[in-house]
């Protein structure tokens, strides 16, 4: 993937298709035990910051790919192919 | 005989395994390194513990793309014996080659220390010298063991009988308390449904030697050497074996 770094979403050019920003947000499917956003939680209780119900943890991707009528298509495939473990993860995206 | 030893960037129990497999069982060993693209002439292969390319995105998700898993692929579908051990583990269920996924240790820890597993299947390339039931002690070392799969794929896989290890206390009960890492049905280790792909969270290669606490694990180890010179190379795949693998009368497995 032709990944422009640092560069801002209206400098990108990549062989005349614009390049797009897609920001995905993986974290654990609803039941399955986040073991990673208890301890973060325990941590902030730990620091004072009492009050936080509950806390979930997840991770975060910034894709800078080509424009193309299958973007959305090629993006949840790379999702469910790899970013994601769809078995335990859900995962969702937006596209700038 | 050659038993191949994939090396990821990151793996850290290649060299135990080689060493065991060379030294312990005068059996050739050879390592296969991520970027190789065949795996003829293997015998079987072993995917080492380790944090293979730093355990990024999730323990075992980049070695699962790598060119070698590719080969794997292939190799498995052939029906050819594949052992992944911890990180190996990882890396089978992330490239799905077995069912389910590891997740981060219930606890939240890594997890460093002596467990023991219940024996619960013998039909398969890594298990053919043990007996069903018998109780090993073998050490685990993981932060991500946390088996896992839906109520109703643990129901399908224990139909097709693809529980290979539990976790269990010195008498073989798998109790919650024997649990290190919240594996659902205490599962340390699941096979294919024909048995030739055999992934577990422990470390046999690091108990295969008295001088190092327990020689529990050699018993694996054995069993895959024992499967291939008593099986012609290159047989298809479905290895249901009749249980009349003579169990080989090791000293008690426990607690040495």
């Amino acid at each position: 993937m032709a990944a422009a770094k640092a560069a801002s979403a209206t400098q990108k050019r990549a062989a005349g298709a614009r390049l797009r920003t897609v920001r995905v947000t993986v974290r654990l499917k609803p039941g399955v035990l986040d073991a990673q956003g208890q301890a973060i939680k325990k941590g902030l209780d730990a620091l004072g910051y009492g009050g936080v119900a509950a806390l979930r943890a997840g991770r975060y991707y910034e894709i800078d790919m080509p424009d193309a009528p299958d973007l959305e298509a090629r993006v949840r495939a790379m999702c469910e192919g790899l970013l994601a473990n769809t078995l335990i993860e859900e995962f969702r995206y937006d596209v700038d | 005989m050659t038993i191949g030893i994939v090396v990821f960037p990151g793996s850290n129990c290649d060299a135990d395994t080689y060493h065991v497999l060379r030294d312990v069982l005068s059996q050739d060993a050879r390592y296969v390194w991520h970027r190789e693209t065949s795996l003829d002439g293997l015998d079987a292969v072993i995917l080492p513990g380790g944090f293979s390319y730093g355990d990024y995105l999730r323990a075992g998700a980049i070695a699962s793309t790598s060119p070698v898993v590719r080969a794997l692929r292939g190799y498995a579908a052939a029906g050819r014996p594949v052992l992944g051990i911890c990180n190996g583990f990882q890396t089978l269920v992330e490239t799905r080659l077995l069912p389910g996924a590891l997740l981060l240790n219930a606890a939240g820890e890594f997890r460093c220390r002596y467990v023991r597993i219940r024996v619960e299947r013998t039909d398969t390339p890594f298990t053919c010298a043990l007996r069903e039931g018998e109780v090993l002690r073998i050490p685990i070392a993981h932060g991500e063991g946390r088996y896992y799969l839906t109520d109703q794929e643990l129901a399908r896989m224990i139909v097709e009988r693809q529980i290979a290890f539990r976790y269990c206390d010195a008498a073989g009960h798998a109790t919650l308390e024997a649990n290190p890492n919240g594996a659902i049905d205490n599962i340390a280790g699941v096979a294919s449904v024909s048995g030739t792909v055999l992934g577990l969270m422990p470390h046999p290669e690091r108990a295969s030697e008295a001088i190092v606490g327990s020689a529990d694990g050699l018993r694996i180890l054995e069993s895959v050497v024992q499967w291939i010179r008593t099986r012609p190379a290159r047989e298809g795949a479905t290895p249901r074996r009749a249980a009349a693998v003579p169990a080989v009368p090791a000293a008690s497995s426990e607690g040495r």
